[in-house]
């Protein structure tokens, strides 16, 4: 029987996921990080993006917004404002959320700093849930 | 002299009335639980969110954010949470009384969630910056949007320090108005204690593994620290939306109250009037009737 890690996925709404898995990909703010049982503990930035997890052999998606995970040997916390499980999606939504986005990016030329990077974790995250609901239904 | 019709008109009109109020009483009671569930299942998040604290201020060692930064301005911002209705009891005005008397000078801009709050800002003539709608349930977005408001307000340096003014619910029957400082955050011990004297405060586990960070402690707290705000702002909608509730349930029920006292009256009155009616009759009757047998 493998080691596997407690991953817990937690919104200021709801705990999304709670499984025991054997590893994690994370969207880490120096690129993807894959984690596996004894990592060294850890406190990184995530970026929008999608999680993948491998449990019980087979690979699962997860798309989560910008937000922050905690890793130590045994468990990977991730805090985040939003996060979705394939099944939860809508991809017309999503969809519709990111083509918002991408149009707000590309009308007005004098947003800030800040409106233009929350702008581009928007897109990241509806792009992830697109692509993870895709991959579930495929 | 009104007359029985008249009255039994008006005991109709008064039973439509409780039968009102007692369902909105029923509707805010289960708007309350509502409210109340989406506050426990953040408790979560702030847990791993008072870890995550705990470890990176233990690490951070001397850090500086303009977040924690003092300024000692006199420009201020006061982001009102009121509700959007009526009929909810005195919070309200208890709310827009407090702040008037210790909050709200020339130089504070509001920010109103909440219609209520708008329209008292605007009747007054405060310095309205932005209204901000939240639903019932209020959702993590909508917190968002408002301390976005709050943060560029005070990074752009218009407003030197944020307060929220909001109806803290203590119990069904006790709903207390507070105001709680937003911006700056009160130098790095206010961060430590983790989510401030919110019920469900944790003890910070401090700073026993050796934890990696990346990019660093400091860049880790930095961008934690907008996510602090953002879901302090959001309990503290939730809060007010259980204070909300739990007052209009009062409210709605000493409404009900009253309107069956008053039907129980005028029931009595009508009657009354009726027995008399039929007493007059009566001795109509039996007056004929002897001015006959004579």
């Amino acid at each position: 029987m493998a080691e596997t890690l407690k991953l817990e996925i937690v919104t200021p709404e709801s705990k999304i996921y709670s499984e025991d898995v054997e590893m994690v990909t994370l969207p880490g703010s120096e690129g993807e990080a894959g984690i596996y049982p004894n990592h060294v503990p850890l406190m990184t930035q995530v970026q929008a993006g999608e999680i993948i997890v491998k449990r019980g052999g087979n690979e699962e998606i997860v798309a989560i917004g910008e937000g922050f995970a905690e890793v130590t040997g045994d468990h990977v916390a991730i805090l985040t404002d939003n996060a979705a499980n394939s099944d939860d999606i809508d991809e017309a939504t999503a969809e519709e959320a990111r083509t918002k986005a991408e149009q707000r990016l590309a009308e007005s030329g004098d947003i800030s700093e800040e409106e233009a990077r929350a702008l581009n974790q928007a897109i990241l995250y509806s792009e992830a849930q697109i692509k993870a609901k895709r991959r579930k239904r495929s | 002299m009104p007359s029985t019709r008249e009255i039994r008109r008006r005991i109709v009109s008064v039973k439509k009335t409780a039968q009102i109020t007692s369902a909105m009483e029923k509707v805010a009671q289960a708007k309350m639980a509502r409210a109340q569930q989406a506050a426990l299942a953040g408790r979560p998040y702030a847990e791993l969110m008072n870890r995550v604290l705990g470890e990176v201020v233990s690490h951070a060692g001397d850090f500086d954010h303009p977040f924690m930064k003092a300024r000692g301005g006199e420009n201020r911002a006061l982001i009102l949470v009121t509700t959007d209705k009526g009929m909810c009891g005195s919070i309200n005005s208890n709310l827009l009384r407090k702040v008037t008397n210790e909050f709200v000078t020339d130089h504070t801009r509001v920010i109103a969630a909440g219609r209520k709050g708008a329209q008292h800002t605007a009747r007054v003539g405060w310095n309205l910056a932005a209204e901000f709608p939240y639903s019932d349930t209020p959702v993590f977005s909508e917190a968002r949007a408002i301390a976005r408001m709050a943060v560029e307000l005070f990074e752009n340096a218009e407003v030197d320090h944020v307060d929220i003014a909001f109806t803290n619910f203590v119990n069904t029957l006790t709903q207390k108005p507070e105001v709680q400082t937003l911006l700056p955050i009160t130098e790095i011990k206010g961060v430590q204690a983790g989510v401030e004297g919110e019920e469900m405060a944790t003890e910070l586990p401090g700073g026993t593994a050796e934890f990696l960070f990346e990019p660093s402690a400091g860049g880790v707290l930095g961008a934690l620290l907008p996510h602090y705000i953002n879901f302090q702002v959001h309990q503290i909608l939730l809060e007010a939306k259980a204070s909300e509730f739990s007052s209009k349930m009062v409210a709605m029920k000493n409404a009900t109250d009253n309107a069956n006292d008053l039907i129980k009256d005028l029931t009595l009155e009508f009657n009354k009037m009726r027995q008399a009616a039929i007493t007059n009759e009566l001795l109509e009757i039996t007056t004929a009737q002897m001015a006959l047998g004579n």
